[in-house]
């Protein structure tokens, strides 16, 4: 037991500092720019609607306030933290005035669902599939999708998005390439809304699965083929225990426990991997929201979800590392 | 005589590897014929890399790749169920595992599954061949515990979570359970403390008289074959150079390496200076010619360089290949022990 | 080292697949140096042409010629691609070889430092210094960025690698002849780990041109420098697919894919002829 409270300690610890450092990180690099975000927002809402003198220097006031950025950098850091903690990073621009947190929250369930499905969908195909191809090393399917996982594993997201917007976009234009649902539907729990955020979801999710497909595969065949020389599997074989069960709750069972680290070690490239695709086929979640920040100047939005990334990225890692003393009992051990 | 468990005959079984464009062939097991007796306790002794663990794998018909079967016959007078390794097929291989032939495997900390329980290993290993399920499984699984001194908890535990000891116990009960009437034992006490190592082994030579099985039992140490065994057998290079009756291969030994591993026994009270052996085992790939063990022998002459000694009984139930047996003499005075339990 | 090359072409056949694919590659790319053209200029040559004789590659709807602009994309990529490679090995290796040497502290603590990077999403951080230097983000500043990324998975690996090299037997015979650490380290260990530094080297490479196709595509780099993904940036800003001018965004696919490809299946093959075992030991660690 004592085990297991010290790989929780040291996981929740990580967990913490990734936290602490990545949201720091943001805040001090944002801090570099030259940009001054009082001036940027003030020149954007005047050049949307016209003001009285006296409203602009009273919304300077309180922008100033807002962003602190009168105080000394040290003081603005304690202040975004204390900030961050409540869930308040101010005003965003691209959609004035709407909190920039507010905006993050309206993404961030588009991106969770993305990531997740795909990738579960592609841990257990990849894993699957490269689990018995390392058990069946000379068979001739396997092989050929080996070769398969080969030439698709080294693409970047980016590339695999795009060629997938040009065969469904330009060859064959059957499935939707851009956006989170159809506007002809009305948004809510109604079976048109859910079949139309589905269809649009295919082409994203399915160029996520793509890419992490040849990873998971190839890992997985490499361990699988390790893990068959393993004395306790050729014991198995020797004793005439039953190739399914040798197969699952020998080879596969013990080659998972790396890959549920692998899993964890991954999910910032996903991450990444997710933000990007979403740009490509405009998918309304953090990563557009990120890059159309970017895009606009949009200081408190960026802050808010590079932010927010951070944390969500270090928390699914967490919850995957309290998976792995699940299927290792060695750590589990009382 | 006629009653052998296991025959073998001229059985040659070679490494043959490619790596990267250049051919290795190594001969592990080099044309060795032997028979085992049933109920008996047939010990083989050899340096590492001597080819006797390559042996033992043929036995257990456990070859894969790159180790192949190259020529002769492993034959099985199994109750009901004769067989010989060379030609079976898969199925019929498949049907003597555990029921009639088990295998207690080297190194006993990798061979269990490390996730999982004991009781599930014991399923898998047992419930076939013992057609049992259950309630009635479970009552035997623990009464055969019980004759090797395990509680019925282990049954629940995770291999690393049990000492050294018992794992190596729970291996012989894994390879015991089904009560076969043969049990290859590749080092089973080799990782185990001298202590431990001692129980283990009076525990196994209970439970192999208690159910009249043969067994093979491979270990390099001597002390354990004078212990346990009933004969010896001596494997260098690839080839059966020696066997005989326990006490006879310890007093009267009739090839100069058997001469060499019995002297090198410690004993109680024993302070003289040991006679060294020279020199390394063969390259297996580039085995030299005529006798294998000539350059390393004191004894060889002329002849050892060009001809290999054919496997010769110089009395009963005693067979050794040296063109010079007659002038073998023990290197120290009278071979067993005196703490030999029999 | 000839002879092992040698081998390997000869019978690995992905090996010899992701050679052949480099070379043709860094030739293409070395074919910038003899270019008649400054890849800088645009309207130099007739809009939208198809690839022709004259063409090998057609040109783009900026006047470009593609061939001559893509070998310059190339030459440039893959400098970016060596540079970030470079840096972060070198972070890599000492991160690595003190850790597994030393032990104790040093090597939780460096590995704690290290678990944090692999946690931290690199894509977001990436586009906040784009937030941060708008067009100065060249191709060296970015390289610096990236080889601060660059470094955790294959620290790890080598600190496994050089768990192992402490207990030898030859580290014992320097630590006593009163080698002192960073000698043992430089002189002892490294040439040990220098198999796997070439394989991830390839692999490195791989991952930062991946990430500067990405984050040029979007327009996060210096745009007016041609790189592969600017290279795809322009046309997709002039909307190539759309209008017809599919050359300008098929062919740099390929041999992008290709360039993929081939650093794929060395670091794969090397990695394979080095120890079957590395992707357990990796992930085992």
């Amino acid at each position: 037991m004592t085990d297991y409270i010290w790989f929780l300690a040291k996981r929740a610890a990580l967990l913490v500092a990734v936290i602490f450092f990545g949201v720091s990180a943001a805040f001090f690099i944002t801090h570099l720019s030259p940009i001054d975000p009082v001036e940027t927002a003030l020149g954007r809402i005047s050049s949307q609607a016209s003001f009285s003198p006296q409203a602009i220097a009273e919304m300077r006031q309180t922008l100033t306030e807002l962003y602190g950025t009168d105080a000394p950098v040290l003081s603005q850091y304690g202040n975004f933290w204390r900030r961050l903690l409540v869930g308040d990073l101010g005003p965003s621009l691209i959609a004035f005035p709407t909190p920039a947190m507010t905006l993050v929250m309206q993404a961030m369930p588009w991106t969770v669902a993305l990531l997740v499905i795909s990738t579960l969908i592609t841990f257990v195909l990849g894993n699957l599939l490269g689990g018995l191809a390392g058990y069946n090393q000379n068979n001739a399917l396997f092989k050929s999708l080996g070769m398969l996982a080969i030439s698709l594993q080294p693409i970047p997201y980016y590339v695999v998005a795009f060629i997938l917007l040009i065969l469904f976009g330009f060859v064959w234009p059957v499935l939707p390439i851009s956006g989170g649902y159809a506007m002809t539907v009305t948004p809510g729990l109604n079976l048109p809304f859910v079949l139309s955020v589905l269809n649009h979801a295919i082409l994203p999710a399915l160029s996520l699965v793509l890419v992490g497909f040849g990873s998971w595969f190839l890992g997985m065949r490499a361990l699988v083929s390790n893990i068959v020389t393993e004395d306790y599997v050729t014991y198995a074989e020797l004793a005439g225990v039953r190739k399914s069960t040798i197969v699952g709750s020998y080879v596969m069972r013990n080659a998972l426990i790396p890959q549920i680290t692998g899993l964890a070690m991954t999910l910032g490239t996903v991450f990444s991997g997710t933000v990007i695709t979403e740009e490509v086929f405009n998918y309304p979640g953090l990563g557009s929201l990120l890059i159309d920040a970017v895009f606009e100047g949009d200081y408190a939005l960026v802050l808010a979800v590079s932010s927010i990334s951070v944390v969500a990225v270090a928390g699914a890692i967490f919850v995957v590392d309290l998976l792995y003393p699940l299927l290792d009992p060695r750590i589990r051990s009382e | 005589m006629t009653d052998d468990i296991l025959k073998v005959s001229d059985l040659k079984a070679y490494y043959q590897m490619n790596y990267y464009g250049n051919n290795f062939e190594v001969r592990a097991v080099d044309g060795i014929d032997m028979s085992v007796r049933r109920g008996e306790v047939y010990g083989i002794a050899g340096e590492s890399s001597s080819g006797k663990s390559s042996f033992v794998k043929v036995l257990a018909a456990a070859i894969r790749p790159p180790l192949r079967l190259v020529s002769g016959s492993v034959r099985y007078d199994f109750a009901g169920h004769p067989i010989d390794l060379a030609t079976a097929d898969a199925r019929d291989i498949e049907a003597i595992r555990w029921k009639h032939l088990s295998y207690i495997m080297q190194g006993s900390m990798s061979v269990l599954n490390p996730v999982r329980r004991i009781g599930r290993t014991f399923e898998d290993f047992a419930s076939r061949p013992l057609n049992l399920r259950g309630r009635a499984f479970r009552d035997r699984i623990v009464a055969h515990l019980e004759r090797l001194k395990l509680p019925a908890e282990v049954l629940q535990a995770y291999p690393h979570e049990l000492s050294g000891g018992m794992r190596q116990r729970v291996t012989i009960g894994l390879a015991t359970v089904c009560h076969p009437e043969f049990i290859l034992a590749d080092e089973p006490t080799t990782a185990l403390d001298v202590v431990v190592q001692k129980e283990v082994l009076k525990l196994l030579r209970d439970i192999q008289k208690e159910m009249g099985a043969a067994v093979i039992f491979v270990t390099h140490d001597m002390s354990v074959h004078a212990n346990v065994a009933d004969r010896v057998g001596i494997i260098y290079a690839g080839n059966l150079v020696e066997e005989g009756p326990t006490r006879e291969m310890f007093s009267a030994p009739k090839h100069p390496y058997t001469a060499h591993l019995v002297a090198s026994l410690p004993r109680i009270g024993d302070t003289a200076q040991r006679p060294a052996l020279d020199g390394r085992p063969p390259n297996l790939a580039k085995p030299p010619p005529g006798c294998r063990f000539h350059p390393r022998c004191p004894l060889a002459v002329e002849r050892c360089r060009r001809e290999a000694p054919p496997l010769e009984t110089v009395s009963p139930d005693h067979r050794t290949a040296c063109w010079r047996w007659s002038e073998v003499a023990p290197l120290v005075d009278h071979g067993m022990r005196q703490e030999v339990v029999r | 080292m000839f002879t092992v090359l040698h081998d390997l072409v000869r019978y690995n056949i992905e090996f010899a697949i992701g050679l052949g694919l480099m070379t043709a590659i860094v030739i293409f790319a070395g074919l910038s140096f003899v270019s008649p053209v400054d890849p800088t200029m645009v309207y130099l040559a007739i809009p939208d042409q198809p690839p022709s004789a004259e063409n090998w590659f057609g040109t783009n709807s900026r006047g470009q010629d593609l061939f001559w602009q893509l070998t310059f994309a190339f030459r440039n990529s893959l400098v970016f691609g060596f540079t970030v490679a470079i840096l972060s090995r070198i972070i890599s290796i000492a991160v690595g070889l003190t850790s597994g040497y030393v032990g104790g502290w040093v090597d939780r603590s460096l590995m704690f430092v290290n678990d944090i990077f692999v946690a931290i999403p690199i894509f977001p951080v990436l586009v906040l210094f784009y937030f941060v230097f708008r067009d100065d983000l060249d191709s060296f500043r970015l390289a610096l960025i990236m080889a601060c990324f660059g470094w955790p998975f294959d620290a790890r690996l080598i600190r496994s690698v050089a768990m192992g090299l402490k207990h030898r037997e030859f580290t014992r015979h320097a630590v006593f002849a009163g080698m002192s650490t960073r000698k043992i380290l430089f002189e002892e260990h490294l040439p040990y780990v220098m198999p796997i530094i070439f394989s991830t080297f390839m692999n490195n490479m791989l991952w930062s041109i991946g990430f500067e196709v990405t984050l040029a595509v979007l327009g996060f780099t210096d745009i007016n420098e041609p790189t592969v993904g600017t290279v795809l940036y322009w046309a997709n800003s002039h909307s190539a697919m759309v209008v017809g001018v599919w050359w300008w965004v098929v062919i740099p696919i390929i041999l992008v894919v290709m360039t993929f490809l081939g650093l794929f299946l060395l670091a794969v093959s090397t990695n394979e002829y080095i120890d079957p075992r590395s992707r357990l030991r990796r992930m085992g660690a």
